[in-house]
């Protein structure tokens, strides 16, 4: 541990242990703010940071004068799309819009802050958000998805909460694309690597395989964390004369924006060259740093604090200035460094991980000490709170920045960017499955329909990712009551009560593709049921929008219509949206992946001890299944069009009414103990769902579909393969039929009996109207199909990869 | 009572447990950094004193196990998963030692399943080494099914020579309370077996005082 004093005492070198100290390097121009303005002509590479010229303008005239480099690197990286969210703004405020006052009585934190929070109830609040580490993860698998799990994590515990749980939702290229198989063993084993050393079980998550993921994977990482009502902390800074303190790692060279900032300075040689964009994690650090933030909060020594994300010392000191009283004086030599090489303009951009930033009361300094020497973490004070209402900035004495915080922060550029739906939507709309020539020759026998969903069952995307899943702890904490593969992760919070929460994320790119604002919604309702599959009550909403460029009116155009869909999704479920992040520019030369608007939902367990798994288990031999909800004529889109190669018509349609009443269904039956099983139907339909609820326990069920061919009027492959929505699966023992049944009958929901569990059968047998009657598919023929998917392709890939990071 | 790896004292404590976790990192060596955490000091001088009639219990789990063999208390050591990743599944085990106080309570070569979860948990030791553990009876727990993860002789725990140190990667306090554990023959997530591990030390502490 070691302090680096207050300015002036710099020169003092006993004052460190590390070798902290620095004489302050001449070998860049430390341009001040006096000589900005003296010399306004001189040409500054705002494109090469990425601004427009409008914008670059319009830092002019904000300030009044050129920015120094320094200023300009701050703007750049604030008002980067990333952390200004300029071309996606104008469409987010729907989700403060479109809210009712009822929808928002459980929110005590919402969107704008590190992360939303909500009421759980018995003093206790829970805060979750979801967010993207695409390109990072593109780029170096392993360290951009480890550093997305940190970045999550500490927007959890910025906002005073214990981190309890992890999820993470993956999109890859072509599972059999060479590029998968580098990406995808590294991103799996560095959010294990950081997840599982920071002790949090990861709960769920999901796994797709798509070409138009090629080169443009999505890595999404959720955390949720819990705290009691009154350990609620903001980002802001307050209490003039209040310090202001930075923590954690010491700041690096890593993950510095576009390194072409170093052209903004004059350097030499011998500087170290380029430096990786992607940031190295460090969970250790982090998890240190997690239980010395608790403590720090536990005390009451900390006023606010943000932790150091995208855009380093820039976003947390304009932040925290414009969220307080307005004003902060900082010394940037104090930040102590990896590197002692950096230029100011790289230290305020820097993306080192696992630092904070606080202000602390004087009064609380020396308390503050303490924690961190019992810790064990490096920290700096880097200067004071002010009510100047200007971030002043220096370096060794010289203003480098003098800005109106708000400025850097907030005020940043927003932009209407043009949008139109695409002139192929109709054409794509118009190209249903049905009609084309991939949605002929369907299965009709009995053989047919059996071949059909053992084939279903093992192409990549409704294949066993345990392989994936069982990189990463889900044990941890004991306090997990369901992890994947069940329909949502339940964590309990309060382990005298049973209180918890249970969360599931989702999304289905090919729906949104067919129709943006539909696919939103699909998103949402799918999410919205696993949820409720599990038993508990649905309470907030968090996204993580992965599109193309916004610079496309087209792409702008999906965007546009899955926010409104959302919007819309959340107001008629009634529940809000608390936080979520965009992700933009998810295109490779000139091929956007399609619209990815991924959901998550969290929703309340009075007791997780109630929650309902997804399989039959051994015991519930002889218990009846139900299929709840109506079977339609819905293939465009689905998994067998995509076993196909198909990808046209429209999604299936939404009826968020009827997601309400199944979940009111699927929650009251898992509080009362009628039912022991509950699976919803989604990708691959009643016959991915039967497979499913079978290969969860390895116990076979023997079920009937001719009532349901008759009553819906549907044709034994639809009724199997479509994936019409606010659909579900239970089982439950004959004693509660009846109560069952009037339940649903007093909703008017629909409910038919398909048959029962079989647990000596070991297989599944599904009688029909089609020739020869009924197939049945044994369950160790159809595990070993399953299963065998991933490891044959990725087992020797990640031997290979793990020996030479071992090596390394 | 939570332990301080910094101070000393075990504050009269009856029996230390070691959890699992990923100490220091575990970027040198599984355990190599915190044995020297002062702590260690007493739980080593405890544990292994020679003259006690009844010397401190002590239970490694996980990345527990590691630090007692660094610290040499127990034999052998931990180096990487054959197959190089991190493995988390339900294990089923042979308790192949019910004489060390933190086993007492189980049936000799009962079967118990409690969670396993370790990038680390390859049980190495030299060739000498293993034949007498082996011989001693020193080899508490046993992989049952498939080897996973290369150990020597599908270890999954070691004692020492009294019986009071105790090491294993897998995780019993994850199976100690029904909802919470691994899946077993009763349903998901009901198993408890791990609870034994803890009366067992429970009892043979009650049993030295009376």
């Amino acid at each position: 541990m070691s302090e680096q004093g207050t300015r002036g005492s710099r020169q003092d070198a006993s004052g460190s242990e590390h070798g902290s100290e620095r004489t302050v390097s001449t070998e860049f121009n430390i341009e001040t703010v006096e000589q900005a303005a003296a010399a306004p002509e001189v040409e500054q590479p705002w494109a090469e940071l990425g601004l427009k010229e409008n914008e670059y303008q319009r830092i002019r005239e904000i300030l009044g004068r050129r920015p120094t480099a320094a200023e300009l690197a701050m703007y750049s990286v604030m008002w980067s799309e990333h952390c200004s969210y300029k071309s996606s703004k104008v469409h987010l405020r729907q989700f403060g819009e479109k809210v009712t006052q009822e929808m928002n009585k459980d929110l005590m934190v919402g969107i704008g802050e590190n992360a939303g929070v909500t009421d759980l109830g018995e003093g206790w609040a829970v805060t979750f958000k979801i967010e993207s580490h695409n390109h990072p993860s593109y780029v170096e698998p392993y360290q951009g998805a480890a550093t997305g799990i940190g970045g999550i994590v500490r927007d959890i515990i910025s906002m005073g909460a214990r981190p309890v749980a992890v999820m993470d939702f993956l999109r890859f290229g072509d599972i059999d694309h060479p590029d998968t198989k580098r990406v995808l063993p590294g991103v799996v084993s560095g959010i294990g690597g950081y997840g599982n050393s920071l002790g949090l079980p990861n709960i769920g998550g999901e796994v797709v395989f798509d070409e138009v993921y090629q080169q443009n994977p999505l890595v999404n990482a959720l955390a949720v964390g819990v705290m009691r009502h009154e350990d609620l902390r903001l980002a802001n800074a307050s209490g003039v004369g209040n310090k202001v303190v930075l923590f954690g790692a010491r700041t690096g060279g890593d993950g510095i924006g576009g390194a072409s900032v170093l052209a903004s300075e004059s350097f030499d040689d011998a500087k170290p060259s380029k430096r990786p964009a992607v940031q190295v994690g460090d969970p250790f650090s982090e998890k240190v740093l997690i239980e010395c933030c608790l403590e720090l909060f536990g005390n009451e020594l900390v006023e606010g604090i943000q932790d150091l994300g995208a855009a380093g010392i820039s976003c947390a000191t304009s932040e925290l200035a414009s969220n307080g009283e307005g004003g902060m004086h900082v010394e940037l030599t104090n930040v102590l460094l990896r590197d002692p090489t950096l230029t100011p303009g790289e230290i305020l951009m820097s993306e080192s991980q696992e630092r904070m930033m606080a202000v602390v009361t004087p009064q609380n300094v020396e308390a503050f000490k303490a924690v961190m020497a019992k810790w064990g973490v490096e920290y700096s004070w880097l200067g004071e709170v002010t009510d100047t209402g200007r971030l002043i900035i220096e370096w060794d004495g010289e203003t480098i920045v003098d800005v109106d915080p708000r400025t850097v922060a907030h005020d940043g550029p927003v932009y209407e960017r043009p949008y139109h739906r695409p002139a192929w939507q109709d054409q794509v709309q118009a190209d249903s499955f049905r009609t084309s020539e991939a949605g002929q020759n369907l299965p009709t026998t009995a053989e047919e329909l059996g071949e059909a969903v053992v084939g279903l069952m093992s192409s990549p995307n409704m294949a066993d990712v345990s392989w994936i899943t069982d990189q990463y702890d889900r044990f941890v904490g004991g306090n997990t009551a369901l992890s994947q593969p069940d329909d949502a992760g339940v964590i309990r919070v309060d382990e005298e009560t049973g209180l918890g929460v249970g969360l599931a994320t989702d999304c289905n790119g090919r729906y949104a593709y067919l129709d943006p604002y539909t696919g939103a919604q699909l998103a949402l309702a799918e999410a919205y049921r696993n949820v409720t599959t599990s038993g508990a009550v649905p309470m907030a909403v968090s996204d993580c929008l992965n599109f193309g460029s916004p610079e496309d009116p087209e792409i702008m155009w999906q965007f546009a219509e899955a926010v409104r869909g959302l919007a819309d999704g959340c107001q008629a479920l009634g529940i809000p949206v608390t936080g979520g992040n965009v992700s933009l520019y998810n295109q490779t030369a000139g091929r956007a992946i399609h619209p990815t608007p991924v959901v998550g939902v969290m929703g309340k367990f009075d007791d997780v001890g109630r929650r309902t798994p997804s399989g039959f288990q051994r015991w519930a031999d002889g218990q009846a299944i139900y299929l709840l909800g109506t079977t339609g004529d819905e293939l465009d889109g689905s998994e067998f069009a995509r076993l196909r190669g198909h990808l046209g018509g429209r999604p299936p349609a939404v009826d968020l009414a009827a997601e309400k009443t199944l979940g009111e269904i699927l929650i009251n039956a898992s509080r009362d103990g009628m039912i022991d099983a509950a699976h919803d139907l989604s990708e691959g339909g009643l016959a991915a769902a039967l497979a499913e609820m079978s290969l969860r326990f390895g116990v076979g069920s023997r079920t009937s579909i001719v009532e349901l061919c008759e009553r819906d009027g549907v044709d034994p492959f639809t009724a199997l393969f479509s994936e019409s929505q606010a659909r579900a699966l239970v089982a439950l023992p004959r004693s509660e039929e009846l109560r069952f049944t009037d339940m649903t009958t007093a909703r008017g929901f629909p409910a038919l009996r398909l048959g029962v569990v079989d647990a000596e059968s070991g297989g599944i047998e599904v009688a029909g109207p089609f020739d020869g009657g009924s197939f049945g598919i044994g369950l160790d023929e159809l595990k070993q199909a399953w299963s065998s998917v991933l490891p044959s392709r990725f087992d020797a890939v990640q031997q290979a990869t793990e020996a030479v990071r071992t090596e390394q | 009572m939570p332990l301080w790896h910094a101070g000393q004292s075990l504050h009269g404590v009856d029996a230390v447990v070691l959890p699992g976790g990923f100490s220091y990192g575990v970027y040198l060596r599984a355990g190599a950094i915190a044995r020297f955490a002062p702590v260690m000091e007493t739980v080593v001088k405890e544990a292994g004193a020679a003259a006690s009639s009844s010397p401190l219990p002590v239970l490694g789990i996980c990345n527990g196990f590691p630090i007692l063999t660094e610290a040499q208390l127990l034999p052998g050591s931990m180096i990487k998963n054959d197959h190089l990743k991190f493995l988390c599944k339900d294990q089923v085990l042979r308790v192949e030692n019910n004489q060390t106080v933190w086993t007492s309570q189980f049936t000799d070569n009962e079967l118990i399943t409690v969670p396993m979860k370790n990038q680390d948990g390859h049980y190495v030791v030299s060739a000498e080494e293993l034949e007498r553990i082996e011989a001693e009876s020193r080899v508490v727990f046993r992989y049952v099914g498939a080897n996973p993860n290369g150990s020597r002789h599908g270890i999954a725990g070691v004692t020492n020579e009294r019986g009071n140190v105790v090491g294993l990667m897998p995780h019993p306090e994850h199976a100690v309370e029904a909802g919470y554990g691994p899946d077993d023959a009763i349903g998901m997530r009901e198993g408890t077996d791990g609870l034994t591990i803890f009366t067992s030390v429970v009892s043979s502490l009650a049993g030295d005082t009376t």
